[in-house]
């Protein structure tokens, strides 16, 4: 049966000879270990796709949208951190299999006619590999992401000639915004793979073409390509995947806010593997900035792209290559060397930024208004998407964060028309007049990662009060905690004054319990006459 | 044949290519799997919106209430029109329905005339108490868990199915 169906693809389709013909293909003796390093390279390539499209199932390709997107992916679905880690990681993994098969392609010469279109479409496709590292670090829009590409998009203007028009290719002009969004996605999940596949395609079928290149010395002797060398494939990317999976399963690909324009703390550094261009970049000042953003770079990929055409020489065995050793070695110095700088100058950790912050303890500490603040923060259900403190991953930023640093003008402008000021916002706007917005950013300005389950707790009781208090205006005669006017006495400490009964009373008949003041009566239902005298009782 | 040293050999790779390429494609195809397949992890919190007053409702006459209910959409939260049909049997005693058709979603309205409940789409007819009276609705209308404090009628999630027994 099995045969049957094989022998009728065989005869329509000739799958088996192909197959047959690519496994059994005769490579040299000497090939071994040291050579998969480009089975790897494109194994690596196919789980980037694969993961990158169970990514994209999930992800919507906006600014906003997209930060929203992913972060469903990553806290809602069942092995989306997964998917998600294999493919940040398995970024950083491609890079370094990509420089240890150009590396070993190197040494070995392997390069060398006929081979130099087999080199060159491996530099175009180093460069696309770093293209999409570059492209895809924008499309988690948080805010690393965002000022990395700012700074990218940047450097790109700088070029001399062409810059101008480069920027507008990238969308650039000006602001990063919804157009340089789409130019990156498109070139990430698009063209990129679209040509791609297609230089692999070359690339297999020129090493395919010319035969796998024999080690320096080699006899001429051949052997078949599986299973031998088909295993040691194998086992090599059996470890790169294994150690990867380990890596996503442990490590949190990272993810920090949504995009922020007017953020200043961020430091924004680029991925490891542009570190060292990044240091070069210092180094070259003022007129001279081109040298390190353009020249030097454009130098590197030239000399890539001329080796096969520099080193003709005949084969020599490897340990006779020592210059080739020596550019090797120095370019790993050079690279390792920019980097470690650029990684001991860059600052770990969080930002300072708390200093400023005052500690105001636990609620009674809260003017009325900041009070009623928590009173609307509930009513509008805020916490269904917000934490105030460290809890399961919420839709919308932690308030509690210390980063989160806004003015009341600011934030009374986003609770209003969220979008406006948040691109991207999935929040709805909130539905209340300016003087509640005002409490609810009060209360918010006072939060710090230390008092926000605190505050958060405050009793039922309290709150309601003190939404009472601020409904009714009595800021405007009092004082508690030091906010409101003093044409009336001041609230604080009233339990030591007077009785729950005496204040009752007053609130319905001011005069008749103190003859001569100036309070109008206050008709509460029981329940709010409840709330606010137990408010005030409670007042420090 | 079998006895063949290098025979010995080549089962060994190739016991071991399949070993290892199976051992890649089940990390990769169980966790897409699960992820394409299982249900995003729901929010513990059932949502209860306030839909309106109990004073607005007549007993025994069924009314269409037309609400804002906030409702997560895989990464969005978005603030929405709902509806529900109301219908007052006692003072305390309020059935909320679903506003869609058992069968295939689709709104439904009342009739006065025929004191029915019925679909547009493909006839299917509820009595007033949302039980299927004709056409093919699999079931009787979903009902809303409902609240009431004082004057305020509430709404929760769906109510548990209560399989008919035909």
């Amino acid at each position: 049966m099995r045969r049957n169906i094989l022998n009728w693809l065989e005869h329509r389709t000739g799958l088996e000879t192909a197959l047959k013909k690519f496994l059994y293909e005769e490579i040299p003796a000497s090939a071994g270990w040291p050579q998969v390093f480009g089975s790897l390279a494109l194994f690596l390539f196919l789980t980037q796709a694969f993961t990158g499209i169970l990514l994209a199932f999930n992800y919507a390709p906006t600014p906003g949208d997209a930060y929203n997107s992913v972060r469903y992916i990553v806290t809602e679905l069942t092995g989306g951190r997964l998917i998600r880690g294999l493919h940040h990681w398995g970024a950083s993994l491609m890079i370094v299999v990509v420089a240890l098969h150009m590396t070993q392609v190197f040494l070995y010469g392997a390069y060398k006619k006929p081979r130099e279109a087999t080199w060159l479409a491996g530099v175009v496709l180093l460069l696309f590999t770093l293209t999409y590292g570059l492209t895809g670090y924008l499309l988690p829009w948080d805010n690393r992401a965002y000022w990395g590409t700012v700074v990218t998009t940047g450097i790109a203007t700088k070029t001399p000639l062409i810059g101008p028009y480069l920027s507008r290719l990238l969308g650039g002009d000006g602001a990063i915004g919804v157009v340089t969004f789409a130019r990156f996605y498109t070139l990430h999940v698009l063209l990129l793979p679209l040509l791609t596949t297609f230089l692999i395609a070359l690339h297999v079928y020129l090493v395919r073409k010319h035969g796998v290149a024999p080690a320096p010395g080699d006899t001429g002797t051949t052997k078949k390509f599986f299973p031998g060398q088909f295993f040691k494939d194998t086992v090599a990317i059996f470890v790169a995947f294994a150690a990867l999976f380990v890596v996503a399963v442990f490590a949190q690909a990272p993810l920090g806010r949504l995009a922020d324009p007017t953020d200043t703390t961020l430091v924004p550094r680029p991925e490891w593997y542009f570190l060292f261009l990044f240091q070069i970049l210092k180094v070259f000042e003022g007129p001279l900035e081109v040298v390190g953003s353009t020249l030097l770079p454009l130098l590197a990929i030239l000399a890539l792209i001329s080796v096969p055409f520099v080193d003709r020489g005949r084969l020599r065995r490897l340990r006779d290559r020592t210059a080739a050793f020596g550019v090797v070695a120095l370019a790993l110095v050079g690279w390792t060397g920019l980097t470690l700088t650029a990684l001991v100058s860059s600052p770990t950790g969080s930002p300072a930024a708390e200093g400023e912050i005052s500690a105001p303890g636990a609620w009674p500490q809260l003017s009325p208004e900041e009070l009623a603040g928590v009173g609307y923060f509930r009513q509008e259900a805020c916490a269904s998407c917000h934490n105030l403190g460290p809890g399961p991953a919420k839709i919308g930023p932690n308030l509690g964060a210390a980063a989160i640093r806004k003015s009341a003008a600011w934030m009374i402008d986003h609770f209003k028309r969220p979008s406006q000021m948040v691109p991207g916002s999935a929040m709805p706007a909130i539905q209340l007049n300016d003087s509640q917005l005002n409490a609810l950013a009060a209360f918010l300005l006072k939060l710090t990662p230390q008092n926000a389950r605190e505050l958060e707790a405050a009793p039922a009781f309290a709150v309601d009060g003190a939404l009472l208090y601020q409904t009714n205006r009595c800021g405007v005669c009092h004082t508690v905690n030091g906010v409101g006017m003093r044409v009336g006495p001041v609230l604080n400490g009233l339990a030591q004054r007077r009785s729950r009964e005496w204040v009752e009373k007053h609130f319905l008949d001011p005069q008749a319990v103190s003859p001569g003041s100036i309070m109008p009566p206050y008709k509460f239902t029981p329940r709010e006459m409840g709330q606010i005298v137990s408010y005030l009782l409670a007042l420090p | 044949m079998g006895e063949h040293p290098d025979s010995h050999r080549r089962s060994f790779l190739l016991g071991a290519i399949y070993g290892f390429w199976g051992l890649i494609a089940a990390a990769l195809g169980v966790p897409a799997a699960a992820y394409l397949l299982l249900p995003p992890r729901t929010r513990k919190e059932a949502e209860w919106v306030e839909a309106g007053e109990l004073r607005r409702l007549e007993t025994g006459v069924p009314a269409q209430w037309v609400f804002r209910r906030n409702r997560v959409d895989g990464w969005k939260l978005t603030s929405e029109k709902a509806s529900a049909w109301m219908l007052k049997l006692a003072p305390d005693k309020i059935i909320a329905f679903a506003p869609q058709c058992t069968h295939l979603g689709c709104a439904y309205r009342w009739e006065e005339q025929k004191q029915q409940f019925v679909c547009p789409c493909h006839s299917s007819a509820f009595s007033k108490e949302g039980q299927v009276l004709s056409g093919p609705a699999p079931r009787p209308l979903d009902r809303f868990q409902v609240r009431i404090q004082g004057d305020k009628v509430t709404l929760g999630p769906l109510e548990k199915r209560v399989e008919p027994s035909a």
